[in-house]
């Protein structure tokens, strides 16, 4: 029994630590318990409270997102039936541009030739014209020749004019 | 695996420095005073014999005999003085007796020797130990004087007895008065002792620091509201949120907030006093594995347990709602005894668990005395101190577990009596 030869004293609770310990411990629970755990509590449940918040947010975030991007498809979508809906018609308009362009040149192209074919006729008939003018003007010189020769003889008169016919005639 | 070397490299050539620096203490303190201590264990046998207290006359030098156990209790012991190393730091005495009145003095007053020994008697009031006690003679004389050693041993009852050496008589000395009703050898003795003693200086510190910590984090969660948390705060946090989330929330269902701080308080006041108390070459404040500390974190948990109990509990504690009528004459008294034993297992499994671990590093290094025979026997004193500093790191390594589980147990039980106390019924 060496052990208890010695005071153990550890296991007799003194006054004065009980005192003590009651004090301190007392102090302790009421001074850092409302003035540091309480307010720790208070920022940490806040602070859960935000992180939930934040994920809670950016899940809605997420959703509103899928949305917008439906919406932009859709819109999309849209936009390319509208564009090939314009080219269609540009390309149909082009199309008509060029048919009613080809029909009006075919046209302008007709009228051309018609006055050209109108002009010709025309010419030719002032060439005939003219031609029968010349002609005349050619009857009334031989008939000049033809008078002054009449003079001379009568037979010879006749032999002429039959000449001069045949030579129309040829013309 | 080579820093674990190096490691156990430095550790081991401390230890063979602290034992001989130890050694040669022993060596130096004997040639220097010749009528005193460290005669425990002879002392102890003589005085087994001496007739009565007051006048026996063999009060010389005593042999001095390595004693292990004695050196565990003294260093596991509460003190009024604070030793680190060859370091005595004062500490004030506050003492209360019915005739003398209340005194108060620093305990260098007594000229703390080795061991914690005083040189001097105040008003009949020494200093053994470390420990303030009382000379039980009236006539002893008062004011300042000269003493010559303390003697240990016990009386015809088999009761630890220490008496002082003055003027060639030896005087039977009081200890402190004590709560435990003279079960464990105390009770009230000729006077009370109310000091800041070394626990009470460990408690200060460690709740200063605590304090200090807390206030900052709590500082740091005002004023960074919404940012992530740094530093300190963060180390802290980790512990806090554990004792939410697993100890508070479970067994306390909604009622968790309102007794959050408490568990918190338990909490860090238990690990912040168990860690301090392992820091080596610091004293080894024994504050958690002195039974008057669990004791009153043991009253606090009744306390805040009974007060908070609802209808619910009172009723299922002192009817025995539910059960048969013919077991309730069983079951109350069996409920009631365990209102009481609740606390006490508190009170008992903290301070049985510290005090043990303290008490098996002290006799792992006493190895390197007992085997190297105070110096007689150099060789197994060098080849002891090998073996115990490996056995040493292993029960600190243990031991540093134990700090976090025993707090963590003595507050998850405080909040399962809790619970109980304010569970709803169902």
């Amino acid at each position: 029994m060496i052990l208890f030869l010695s005071d153990f004293n550890v296991i007799k609770p003194d006054f004065g630590l009980i005192f003590w310990t009651t004090v301190i411990f007392g102090l302790f629970w009421l001074l850092v318990g409302k003035f540091a755990f309480g307010p720790i509590k208070e920022a940490l449940r806040k602070r859960e409270g935000d992180i939930q918040d934040a994920i809670d947010q950016a899940a809605k975030a997420r959703e509103e997102m899928a949305n917008l991007k439906a919406e932009n498809e859709k819109i999309l979508a849209e936009a390319r039936a509208e564009r090939s809906q314009i080219l269609k018609d540009a390309k149909e308009a082009g199309a008509a541009t060029v048919e009613d362009a080809k029909n009006k040149a075919k046209e302008e192209a007709q009228r051309i030739v018609n006055n050209a074919k109108n002009e010709i006729e025309n010419q030719k008939k002032a060439a005939v014209a003219e031609l029968k003018n010349m002609t005349g003007q050619m009857a009334i010189t031989i008939a000049e020749k033809v008078l002054s020769k009449e003079l001379d003889k009568s037979g010879e008169q006749e032999k002429l004019v039959n000449t001069l016919i045949d030579e129309i005639k040829l013309n | 695996m080579r820093r674990y070397l190096i490691c156990l490299i430095y550790t081991l050539a401390f230890t063979f420095g602290a034992a001989a620096q130890d050694h040669s203490g022993h060596n130096h303190d004997h040639s220097g005073h010749d009528h005193s201590h460290h005669g425990h264990d002879h002392a102890g046998h003589n005085h087994g014999s001496h007739e009565g207290h007051n006048h026996s006359t063999g009060c010389g030098a005593h042999a001095h005999e390595f004693d292990p156990g004695a050196l565990a209790i003294h260093h596991i012991g509460d003190a009024n003085v604070y030793s680190i190393g060859p370091l005595n730091i004062p500490l004030p005495c506050i003492l209360y007796n019915k005739d003398l009145g209340w005194k108060v003095f620093m305990s260098s007053k007594f000229g703390i020797g080795h061991h914690g020994d005083g040189h001097y008697a105040i008003d009949g009031y020494v200093l053994d130990g470390g420990s303030v006690k009382r000379v039980q003679d009236a006539s002893f004389p008062m004011g300042k004087v000269e003493v010559n050693g303390f003697i240990h041993g016990k009386d015809e009852s088999g009761k630890f007895m220490s008496s002082v050496c003055y003027n060639e008589t030896l005087y039977s000395l009081d200890a402190k008065s004590t709560a435990d009703g003279g079960i464990f050898g105390g009770g009230i003795t000729s006077f009370y002792d109310l000091s800041i003693t070394k626990n009470v200086t460990a408690m200060l510190i460690v709740c200063f620091l605590l304090g200090l910590a807390f206030f900052g984090a709590a500082k740091k969660y005002r004023n960074n509201a919404g940012k992530a948390p740094s530093g300190l705060q963060n180390l802290l946090e980790v512990f806090i949120v554990f004792i939410r989330d697993e100890v508070a929330k479970p067994f306390l269902g909604h009622h968790w907030a309102k007794f959050l701080p408490f568990l918190l308080a338990i909490f860090f006041f238990i690990v912040g006093l168990n860690l301090f108390g392992q820091i080596p070459f610091l004293g080894g404040a024994n504050a958690t594995g002195n039974l008057a500390v669990t004791m009153v974190l043991a009253i606090f948990a009744f306390i805040v347990t009974n007060i908070n109990g609802n209808a619910h509990y009172w009723k299922h504690l002192l009817l025995a709602e539910g059960t048969p009528s013919f077991v309730k004459p069983i079951l109350i008294p069996v409920e009631i005894l365990g209102l009481f034993i609740k606390p006490l297992t508190l009170m008992l499994r903290l301070f049985a668990n510290i005090t043990a671990g303290h008490m098996v590093i002290i006799i792992f290094v006493s190895f390197i005395f007992i085997f190297g025979q105070s110096g007689a026997n150099p060789v197994g004193g060098y080849g002891a101190a090998i073996g115990s500093t490996l056995l040493t790191m292993f029960m600190m390594a243990i031991e540093l577990i134990v700090a976090f589980v025993q707090a963590f147990v003595f507050t998850i039980l405080t909040a399962s009596y809790l619970g109980a106390a304010t569970e709803e019924a169902h």
